[in-house]
C-alpha cells in the first residue's frame, strides 16, 4: 500500500493575476514550490498560519481555483497525472472538499438531500449513521442550510465528505466552531476513514489538533511547505523537529514554553529573496537571503533549509 | 437591473472590463457635458423663426428639417435638451437628497417612524409617477416650478428604500458598535462610519434617477402640464409635431424623439458603468 | 475596582428563550481571569454584556458598583473574535487605530505592527495582523477592565503568543483587570490565575442550548 502515493505534489506553483489600480496589473505568487505526499491509511496534517495559502492548496487539488490562477507543477493521483479534466472526474466521487466555509453549501437545498449528493441509490441510512454520529439529530435533514448554527454548520460540511465515501478527502480547517467533544469525534471520523486505507489531508492552523490526530505533519509557512515530519517528532520535544519555524512554532504553545518569535509571515508579492523564514530566522546566514534551500531528506523527513541538522 | 449579469462578466474578463468601464464612463460623461454645453451656446437667432424656411424637410443645410416656423429643428432640439437636462439634474438632485435624509430617518428613528416611512413609499411607488406629477404640477400652476417639484417629489423613493437597507445593515456592524463604546457619538458615527459609505450609493442613484426625470418632464410637457409652450422643451416640440404629422411631417418628431431616446439610454449606461467601478464587490477580486 | 454581573439573564427577544441565566461573575482590579465552555453556552454573549454592547434583560453589569455607563469612553473595552468585523472595511488602519485617540508608537511596535500596514485596508492583512489591530485600539483607549472573546482561537500560535504576551505585560504595568474567554485549556492555565468553567456554575439550574 505504501508503494504509490494516492496523492503526490511536486513542486506546485499558484499564481494570481492582480490589479493594483485602475490599469495596474501584476502576478501574484500565493504558492511557491510546494511538495506534499500523501498515502492511503494516513493523515497528513498540513498546518500553518492564516493567510499563508493553505486554502488555496485544497481548491488547487480539487481544481476549483478561480480563473485568474496561474497554476505550475505536477500533481499526481494514484500515479496517474492529475489534469482538469480528471480533477472534474474525481471530484465529488473519489475526491471530496471539506469546505471552511457554510457559504460552500446551497442555500435553497435541504440538508438531507444536499449531502446524499447525487450517487444513486442515496446513501440515506449512512447519511443518518453519520448524522447521528456526529451529533446531529435527525431533523437536521429538513433544514436549510441559514437554519443552522455555526458549529453544526461545519459538522454538516464533515458529514458530506465522510458520506461521499472518497479516497482522498480534503479537509480544510473543519473544526473551528465545534465544541470539543464533536471536534474529537469528527477527528475519530477521520482517522476511522484513514484506517480504512483512505488518505485524508487535514489543513488547519490549530497545530494542537494536528500534533494529536496526523500520522505526518507538512509545515506550511508563506505559501511553501518548510518541513515533512512524522506527527511523533511534534510530540516530543523541538530537538526532534528539523526546520526552525517548526521549532518556533512549538515553542510558542502556551504549554510549552509561549514564546513567540518575533516578526510575521512575509506577504505574497512581497516575499523575501532566498528562504522565505530568512528574515525570522535566528541562524541565517548571508546564503541565505540569497538563495531559496530546496526540500532535503534529514532523519526520516524533509525540511527547506541549509543548516537544520 | 442588469447588475447580476454585469457582475458575472466582470469575473470573467477581469480587469479589462472595469477599465473598460472607466474609461467608457469618462467618455459618456464628456459627451453629456458637450451636448449640454452646446445648447445653452446656442444663440437665439440660430432658433429665431425664418417664415421663408418653414416645413423643410431634411437637408445639408438644416439636418433635422425646419418646423412650421421656420426654425431649425437641431438647434432646437439641442436646447431644448439642455432645457430637459437642468430640469432632470435639478429635480434628480433635490429627489436624491430626500431619499437619503428619509432614508437614513428610517433606519435611525423608532420603529414607528420606519413603518410610516415604509407605508408612505408604498403608497407613492403604487400611484403612476405621470399622474401624480401631473397633480403636484397641475395645483402649483404648472410651469418651471410645479414641474420640478412633482418630479422631485415622486423620484426619491426607491432610493431611499436602498438607503435605508444599507443604514440598517451598517447599523448592525460590530465595527460600528465598537466606535460606540470608544465614545464616539451619533453624529460622529453618522459623518465616519455611515455617510463615506453611502456616498458611492447616493452617486450612482442620483445618475440612475437622472434620465427617469428627464423622461418624465419631456411627457409632461408634451401633455401641456408642464414648461410653457414658448420653452424650446423636448416635450413642447414633439407636441408641436403631432399636429403636423399627418401631413406627412415625420422629420418634426422622428429627430428630436431618437435624440432624448439617445440621450436617455447614455445617462443610463453611464450609471450602470460608475456601479461597476464603484461597486466595493468587483473592485479587486 | 470590581467589573461584576449580578444576576444577569439575557434573551435576544422576549419570546426566545434565556441565552444567559442567573449569572453571578466578577473581576477585580488587575485580576486575569479565564472563562471556559464548550461552544453554545453564551460566552459571546456574556462578553458583549461586560462590555456594555448589550444590555442585560434582568440583573446588572456593575462597576464599582455603579451600572456601566453607556455613554463616553468605556472603561471596559472588548476585542473578539473576528477582527475583519470589528474594523470599517473602507477605512485604512491608521484612521482604524485613530478612533482610539493618538496613536502610540511604542504600543504598535512592541505588539509587531509594521508602520507601513498603517497605509492600507484591511482586507490587505491577515486575520492575524488585524487582530493585534484590534488589540492595540482597546489598549490605547486605556481601560480598566479587558474582555478578551476567542481572540486567538483564529490565530497561529506563534501570533497568539505574541499577542497575548503583550496583553499580559500591558495588564500587569496598568494594573488592568483581564477576562480571557477561550476553550484552549493549556492557553488559560498559562495567563490566568483563576479559572471558571461556565457549564459547571451552570450544572444545577437547567442551563438552555
Amino acid at each position: 500500500m505504501k508503494d504509490t502515493p494516492v496523492l503526490e505534489i511536486c513542486d506546485l506553483s499558484v499564481a494570481f493575476k492582480m490589479y493594483d489600480s485602475v490599469f495596474g496589473q501584476r502576478d501574484l505568487q500565493v504558492i511557491s514550490d510546494l511538495s506534499i505526499k500523501v498515502y492511503g491509511g494516513e493523515i497528513l496534517a498540513i498546518a500553518g498560519s492564516s493567510g499563508s495559502g493553505k486554502s488555496l492548496l485544497a481548491s488547487a487539488i480539487l481544481g476549483i481555483l478561480p480563473e485568474n490562477a496561474i497554476v505550475t507543477g505536477d500533481m499526481r493521483y494514484n500515479g496517474q497525472k492529475l489534469t482538469p479534466e480528471l480533477q472534474e472526474k474525481l471530484r465529488g466521487t473519489e475526491m471530496a472538499l471539506v469546505p471552511q466555509s457554510i457559504a460552500y453549501l446551497d442555500p435553497l437545498m435541504k440538508i438531507g438531500v444536499q449531502t446524499d449528493g447525487h450517487k444513486k441509490p442515496y446513501p440515506k441510512e449512512k447519511r443518518r449513521h453519520i448524522f447521528r454520529r456526529l451529533g446531529l439529530s435527525k431533523s437536521t435533514e429538513k433544514l436549510y442550510p441559514f437554519q443552522l448554527s455555526g458549529g453544526m454548520a461545519r459538522r454538516v460540511l464533515v458529514s458530506t465528505a465522510l458520506i461521499a465515501n472518497a479516497w482522498l478527502i480534503v479537509a480544510d480547517e473543519p473544526t473551528p466552531g465545534m465544541s470539543l467533544e464533536q471536534a474529537l469525534e469528527a477527528m475519530a471520523l477521520f482517522r476511522e476513514m484513514a484506517d480504512d486505507g483512505k488518505a485524508v489531508i487535514l489543513i488547519t492552523h490549530d497545530i494542537d489538533l494536528a500534533f494529536a490526530f496526523a500520522d505526518r505533519i507538512a509545515v506550511f509557512y508563506a505559501g511553501t511547505t518548510v518541513e515533512n515530519a512524522s506527527a511523533l517528532d511534534f510530540r516530543t520535544k523541538p530537538d526532534a523537529l528539523r526546520h526552525p519555524y517548526s521549532k518556533a512554532l512549538w515553542r510558542a504553545l502556551p504549554q510549552n514554553g509561549f514564546e513567540p518569535i518575533a516578526g510575521v509571515q512575509p506577504y505574497a508579492g512581497n516575499l523575501p529573496q532566498g528562504c522565505l523564514f530568512a528574515p525570522r530566522c535566528s541562524c541565517k546566514s548571508p546564503k541565505c537571503e540569497q538563495e531559496a534551500p530546496p526540500m532535503r531528506e534529514l532523519r526520516g523527513g524533509e525540511v527547506r533549509c541549509f543548516y537544520a541538522t | 437591473m442588469n447588475l447580476a449579469g454585469h457582475k458575472k462578466s466582470f469575473h470573467k474578463k477581469g480587469f479589462n472590463q472595469r477599465t473598460k468601464a472607466v474609461i467608457l464612463s469618462v467618455i459618456l460623461a464628456i459627451l453629456m457635458l458637450v451636448i449640454y454645453a452646446f445648447g445653452f451656446l446656442i444663440s437665439e437667432k440660430a432658433v429665431g423663426t425664418d417664415v421663408l424656411n418653414a416645413k423643410r424637410p431634411p437637408s445639408w443645410a438644416h439636418p433635422f428639417g425646419t418646423d412650421n416656423l421656420g426654425r431649425d429643428l437641431l438647434m432646437r432640439t439641442l436646447k431644448g435638451l439642455s432645457v430637459s437636462m437642468t430640469v432632470g439634474f435639478v429635480a434628480s438632485c433635490i429627489s436624491a437628497v430626500i431619499a437619503v435624509l428619509i432614508g437614513i430617518a428610517a433606519a435611525m428613528g423608532s420603529k414607528l417612524m420606519d413603518g410610516i416611512i415604509n407605508w408612505v413609499i408604498d403608497l407613492m411607488m403604487g400611484i403612476p409617477h405621470t399622474v401624480f406629477i401631473i397633480l403636484i404640477s397641475f395645483s402649483l400652476g404648472r410651469g418651471l416650478k410645479g414641474l420640478l417639484v412633482g418630479i422631485a417629489a415622486t423620484h426619491w423613493t426607491s432610493l431611499a428604500r436602498l438607503i435605508r437597507g444599507e443604514v440598517l445593515q451598517l447599523r448592525g456592524q460590530h465595527y460600528i458598535a465598537v466606535s460606540r463604546r470608544l465614545g464616539k457619538s451619533s453624529g460622529w458615527i453618522l459623518g465616519h462610519h455611515l455617510l463615506p459609505h453611502l456616498a458611492p450609493q447616493f452617486m450612482v442613484g442620483l445618475i440612475l434617477m437622472f434620465p427617469h426625470a428627464i423622461l418624465h418632464e419631456a411627457s409632461i410637457s408634451f401633455l401641456g402640464y408642464g414648461l410653457p409652450p414658448e420653452q424650446p422643451a423636448i416635450g413642447i416640440i414633439l407636441a408641436e409635431s403631432m399636429r403636423y404629422l399627418s401631413s406627412g411631417m415625420w422629420w418634426m418628431a422622428v429627430f428630436p424623439g431618437l435624440l432624448l431616446v439617445l440621450i436617455v439610454l447614455l445617462i443610463d449606461r453611464l450609471g450602470e458603468n460608475l456601479r461597476t467601478v464603484i461597486d466595493p464587490y468587483s473592485a479587486q477580486e | 475596582m470590581r467589573l461584576e454581573a449580578e444576576n444577569v439573564r439575557f434573551r435576544y427577544h422576549k419570546k426566545q428563550a434565556w441565552v444567559l441565566k442567573d449569572l453571578d461573575f466578577g473581576v477585580e482590579q488587575g485580576e486575569c481571569v479565564g472563562l471556559l465552555a464548550p461552544s453554545g453556552y453564551g460566552k459571546t454573549t456574556l462578553a458583549m454584556l461586560l462590555a456594555g454592547y448589550l444590555a442585560p434583560s434582568e440583573g446588572e453589569i456593575l462597576l464599582d458598583g455603579i451600572p456601566l455607563s453607556t455613554k463616553g469612553v468605556c472603561p471596559v473595552q472588548l476585542i473578539c473574535q473576528h477582527p475583519e468585523h470589528a474594523v470599517n472595511p473602507r477605512w485604512r488602519l491608521r484612521k482604524v487605530l485613530e478612533e482610539s485617540g493618538e496613536i502610540q508608537e511604542e504600543m504598535l511596535a512592541s505588539l509587531g505592527i509594521e508602520k507601513e500596514w498603517l497605509n492600507r485596508f484591511p482586507r490587505e492583512l491577515s486575520g492575524g495582523e488585524l487582530q493585534r489591530f484590534c488589540a492595540a485600539r482597546a489598549l490605547m483607549s486605556n481601560p480598566a477592565f479587558l474582555i478578551c472573546d476567542e481572540i486567538s482561537t483564529m490565530l497561529d500560535v506563534i501570533t497568539q503568543a505574541q499577542i497575548w504576551n503583550k496583553i499580559c505585560d500591558e495588564a500587569q504595568k496598568r494594573n488592568m483587570g483581564v477576562v480571557v474567554i477561550t476553550h484552549n485549556l493549556p492557553l488559560a492555565e498559562r495567563i490566568c490565575k483563576k479559572i471558571i468553567r461556565l457549564d459547571i456554575i451552570h450544572n444545577d439550574n437547567s442551563f438552555p442550548f
